[in-house]
């Protein structure tokens, strides 16, 4: 059962994180400073695999060093961020990043928390303008046999 | 023996919580005075029970005695006392009867500070605290035994985690579980309210105090492990989003909500069903984040091991609590609407507003942790929510929280006038503008963001200080008479607010103007960050009680002049592991100095991290200075002096407060 | 009652519902994104005969198994008795991907263990793992004629994974 196997699973990935994290000695130091900075940028922005709370920067799982090695040989071969962060996403899915794309899958999310102070200030205001027909000092059947008394009821019904 | 005594003590321990969880809460409902008494002695006992089992437990990790399976799991011989007895709460069965303990401890303390309340109401709250711990305790004794025994008996345990061998262990758990269980006598309070069908300003003003209480136990809780983890981790990252930090965050933002919808219940009697409902949330959050991290539904690196079995059966016990409390809700809640009346502009109306924005932020804090697993679950892929989301959708909400924090303290309650406000707070804004604007200039570069930050951070000090100097003003006597004359919970109210800023300021300058330097050194190099010049002088070995370390030795200048050596370290622990980065911080009030060791390179060069965090101190002062606001504000005369007043009252009249239905 | 008083119930039920679910499946497997695409291209030395190189362009035309081992995975040995046997039933050639190991560990773990494959193929740098997606070992393909990978097993295969998926799909693909 699925379950069972991932706690096997677990071993095997887990021996591989170690909790050692050096970000930028994901670069070698013979490396161009301005691509090197790149290079850990990309890094910084994609999950590691193997040890997943850490980005492919930090983590110092072999997976992570050999992406670390993609991207540095994807920049000198020239290739955009936008084409290395699809290279990673082409082989591993959107898993591999941090920032969630924004698809149709992903609307719910990235409009969630705007739909949800919008929704919330929406009631609120409504509630606000409306204003509490009862008094706190008579109950609904009081106003009723008021209004009665003093002739103003015209059959309105009391919220 | 110790061990089945500690066992022993937890299922008599289940036994009076069952007791206390059925009579009183039937004893009021039914008017049998004697039920009702039951209250206080069987949650008495109760707490005296989980005490003897949590003692027995912590007993063998500080004897070492490995026949008990948790102990050898988690503990070593070689560990130093502390940590040993910090073991106690290491794993998922410790942290589970440390969980009780505090439950506990909490339906102890209202079982002794309720005299001035109603029966029906202590016995309804105290047997709300017994469900509650019936669930928890029956979890313990069914599927997390903390007590089972393991033979053949192991000649040394496998240690505890060096992660945690920290004082941050020692602190972090207990604190942060008085919060997040302090939260259940909210709940409790709550649900007894709908139960008796009584809900109004004095049903506030009596569970009141209990929630800053929690609160800042829980601020205090998520401090010290934001701060732990920044100095134990070796990176210098204090906040992750990570699930687990998550799950603690929801609570703490539902609760300061609720801080201050009870504040407005308890003036003004309206908001009630609000209150009560965020009363009932706030807790729930902490029942949902306990499941979240001990059921394997999430991955965090703070997750316990996981079980299914477990996973399943807190799952249904969150069902039937929470479940249960919102049917009682939907069905018992008064059908008044908001109540009272306030105008569109008013105190009321911005604290309704604070709550909509802390609401939508624990929300939205929900909807991203959860994102992942909705759509696993719905087969609709993959995804990871990391902190960009968090960090993008975070502040737009805080950014108006803000705003209001400034403006509500003035405003009037009922009806506030804008012109009034704008009048009262010109200065204040323009203030706060043109210092936010000039100070990052005497930063090493002018940003925006860190602008804007700071505007945020001076609007909150200035406009308290325009709301303190209007209450001062008004009173007679000289200034430290003023000051003593205002009630604490008016200064709580202004030390957490500063607490804020200041936490503002701490983040704003961390992260608009913190720098990293990683590199490699051989003895004799050195890096210069922010000002300073760092020399790397080797490294020797050395001993712990129960590791070996290789201490780097860096030496730090400053023009020219010595300033101080730090010592990071690396340690291996004796019963094996991975190596530990122990990161030397020089702290300051403008910020720290942070040096860690990485990895060794070939020649006796190390890689060595050197950061330098502006105002990060600022961050862990801010909330200290909240959790005293939130103790300050409890302490407030008002409390002590309305539960004597109250106490002092003819049982008659107390009982009649009861009773409209 | 008042309807909106049942929103946060409704709220939770449905939270609960997913949290349900949730204890069902496991959050760190990474699906992989090449289901129904083209197999990456390869063409690697072979385990036993370095002179040589295997390649997809060599298993067109049949359904194969690509599966990914290595000396030093230790979940490898579960699952190794079944691909023996499979491989005896002579059901469907398994194409090994010795990833990141030495050749000499490699062989002698093959002679140690049984070799189910028609050949091993070494990925050492482990380009060709990144390339499949690959970031745990064992990891199994199940690619068809036209060389489309159209199942991916993350880690050892089991004898529940492989009556209910692998066969039956390995099947289906052979008949068409």
């Amino acid at each position: 059962m699925m379950l069972r196997f991932s706690r096997l699973l677990l071993p095997a990935l887990f021996a591989l994180c170690p909790l050692a994290v050096a970000a930028a000695d994901a670069v070698p130091t013979e490396m161009d400073p301005v691509a090197a900075a790149r290079a850990v940028k990309l890094a910084e922005k994609l999950r590691c695999l193997v040890c997943q709370n850490q980005s492919i920067a930090d983590s110092n799982a072999e997976l992570a060093n050999d992406l670390r090695r993609q991207i540095r040989e994807q920049i000198a071969a020239g290739k955009s961020d936008s084409e290395i962060v699809d290279y990673m996403v082409n082989r591993y899915g959107d898993f591999v990043l941090y920032r969630p794309p924004f698809k149709l899958t992903t609307v719910v999310l990235w409009a969630g928390p705007a739909l949800l102070l919008g929704g919330g200030f929406l009631v609120l205001v409504r509630n606000l303008r409306r204003r509490p027909v009862a008094d706190s000092s008579l109950t609904a059947e009081e106003r009723e046999q008021a209004a009665h008394l003093l002739g103003e009821d015209n059959g309105k019904d009391d919220k | 023996m110790i061990p089945e005594l500690g066992h022993f003590a937890l299922i008599l321990a289940l036994l009076l919580a069952t007791i206390l969880g059925t009579l009183p809460i039937i004893g009021a409902q039914r008017h049998v005075r004697a039920w009702m008494a039951l209250a206080r002695p069987v949650a008495q006992g109760q707490f005296v029970f989980v005490v003897t089992a949590w003692v027995c437990l912590a007993y063998s990790f500080i004897v070492s005695d490995f026949s008990v399976l948790n102990v050898a799991t988690n503990s070593n011989s070689q560990l130093p006392a502390y940590y040993r007895f910090a073991a106690t709460w290491g794993s998922h069965e410790g942290s589970m009867l440390l969980w009780v303990l505090m439950l506990s401890i909490w339906t102890f303390a209202v079982s002794v500070r309720s005299r001035h309340l109603p029966d029906e109401m202590v016995a309804r709250v105290l047997g709300v605290m017994g469900l509650v711990s019936v669930g928890f305790l029956l979890f313990l004794l069914l599927t997390s035994n903390p007590f089972e025994r393991v033979f053949p008996v192991p000649a040394e345990g496998r240690d505890l985690n060096p992660l945690l061998q920290d004082p941050g262990m020692v602190a972090h758990p207990p604190m942060l579980y008085m919060g997040y269980v302090g939260f259940s006598v909210a709940f409790a309070f709550a649900i007894a309210a709908l139960i008796g069908g009584r809900l109004d300003a004095t049903w506030a003003r009596w569970s009141r105090p209990w929630t800053p209480l929690a609160w800042s136990f829980l601020t205090l809780g998520i401090m010290i492990g934001s701060w732990w983890a920044y100095y134990t981790l070796g990176w210098g990252g204090w906040w992750f989003w990570d699930p687990v930090e998550n799950a603690s965050f929801m609570p703490w933002l539902v609760g300061t909500a609720l801080l201050h919808s009870l504040a407005v219940t308890e003036k003004r009697g309206t908001f009630r069903n609000w209150t009560v409902l965020l009363a009932i949330c706030a807790f729930s959050l902490s029942l949902v984040g306990t499941f979240l991290v001990r059921s394997g539904v999430l991955t965090s690196v703070h997750a316990f091991a996981t079980d299914p079995r477990r996973g399943v059966f807190i799952l249904t016990f969150l069902v039937i609590v929470i479940g249960g409390s919102l049917a009682l809700y939907a069905v018992r809640a008064p059908k008044v609407g908001v109540g009272g009346r306030f105008e569109i502009i008013s105190r009321e109306s911005m604290l309704l507003g604070n709550n909509v924005l802390l609401i939508a932020a624990a929300g939205s804090v929900l909807l991203g942790t959860l994102y992942p697993l909705f759509l696993d679950a719905l087969n609709l892929g993959k995804i990871s929510v990391g902190p960009p989301y968090f960090d993008t959708v975070f502040v737009p909400l805080m950014t108006p929280l803000v705003f209001l924090m400034g403006i509500g303290p003035l405003s009037r309650w009922k009806q506030a006038s804008v012109p009034d406000l704008w009048r009262r707070l010109r200065w204040a804004f323009a203030i706060s503008l043109v210092t936010a604007l000039l100070a990052p200039l005497a930063a090493p570069q002018w940003k925006p963001l860190v602008s804007f930050g700071l505007l945020l951070a001076f609007w909150i000090v200035t406009a308290t200080f325009v709301a303190v100097r209007e209450r001062i003003r008004n009173a007679d006597g000289g200034l430290w008479a003023q000051i003593a004359r205002q009630p604490r919970s008016f200064w709580g109210m202004v030390l957490a607010h500063l607490g804020i800023a200041a936490f503002v300021v701490g983040v704003t300058m961390v992260k608009g103007y913190e720098t990293e330097r990683d590199v490699k050194m051989n003895v004799g190099d050195t890096v210069s960050v922010a000002n300073y010049v760092f020399r790397f002088d080797g490294v020797t070995e050395t001993k712990g009680p129960n590791y070996r370390a290789a201490r780097g030795s860096v030496n730090i200048s400053r023009n020219g002049a010595y300033v101080e050596t730090l010592y990071p370290e690396k340690r291996m622990y004796n019963a094996g592991g991975m190596p530990m980065t122990n990161a030397a911080i020089d702290s300051g009030l403008f910020g720290d100095i942070y040096v860690s060791m990485g990895e060794p390179v070939d020649g006796g060069a190390w890689i060595i991290r050197v950061y330098s965090k502006p105002f990060i101190t600022w961050v862990w002062g801010g909330f200290v200075m909240m959790a005293i606001g939130g103790f300050l504000a409890l302490s407030d005369r008002r409390y002590r002096v309305g539960a004597q007043r109250d106490s002092a009252l003819p049982r008659g009249a107390a009982a009649a407060y009861g009773t409209k239905r | 009652m008042n309807k909106k008083l049942l929103i946060p119930l409704a709220i939770f039920i449905v939270l609960a519902g997913f949290l349900f679910a949730g204890l069902w499946r496991d959050p760190r497997e990474v699906p992989s994104p090449l289901i129904n695409k083209p197999a990456p291209q390869f063409a690697l030395a072979q385990l036993n005969d370095p002179a040589t190189k295997l390649g997809t362009v060599d298993m067109k035309g049949q359904v194969w198994l690509l599966n990914v081992w290595a000396s030093w995975c230790v979940s490898c040995r579960e699952e190794h008795p079944l691909l023996v046997a499979l491989a005896q039933a002579k059901v469907v050639p398994i194409v090994g991907l010795d990833y990141k190991d030495e050749p000499g560990p490699g062989k002698t773990w093959l002679a140690q263990n049984g070799d189910p494959y028609t050949t091993s193929v070494m990925d050492r740098d482990g380009s060709v793992g990144i390339d499949y997606g690959v970031y745990g070992v064992p990891e199994t393909f199940v690619i068809d004629k036209s060389g489309t990978i159209r199942y991916k097993q993350i880690g050892p295969i089991t004898q529940d994974a492989l009556e209910k998926k692998i066969l039956p799909l390995v099947r289906e693909l052979q008949k068409s």
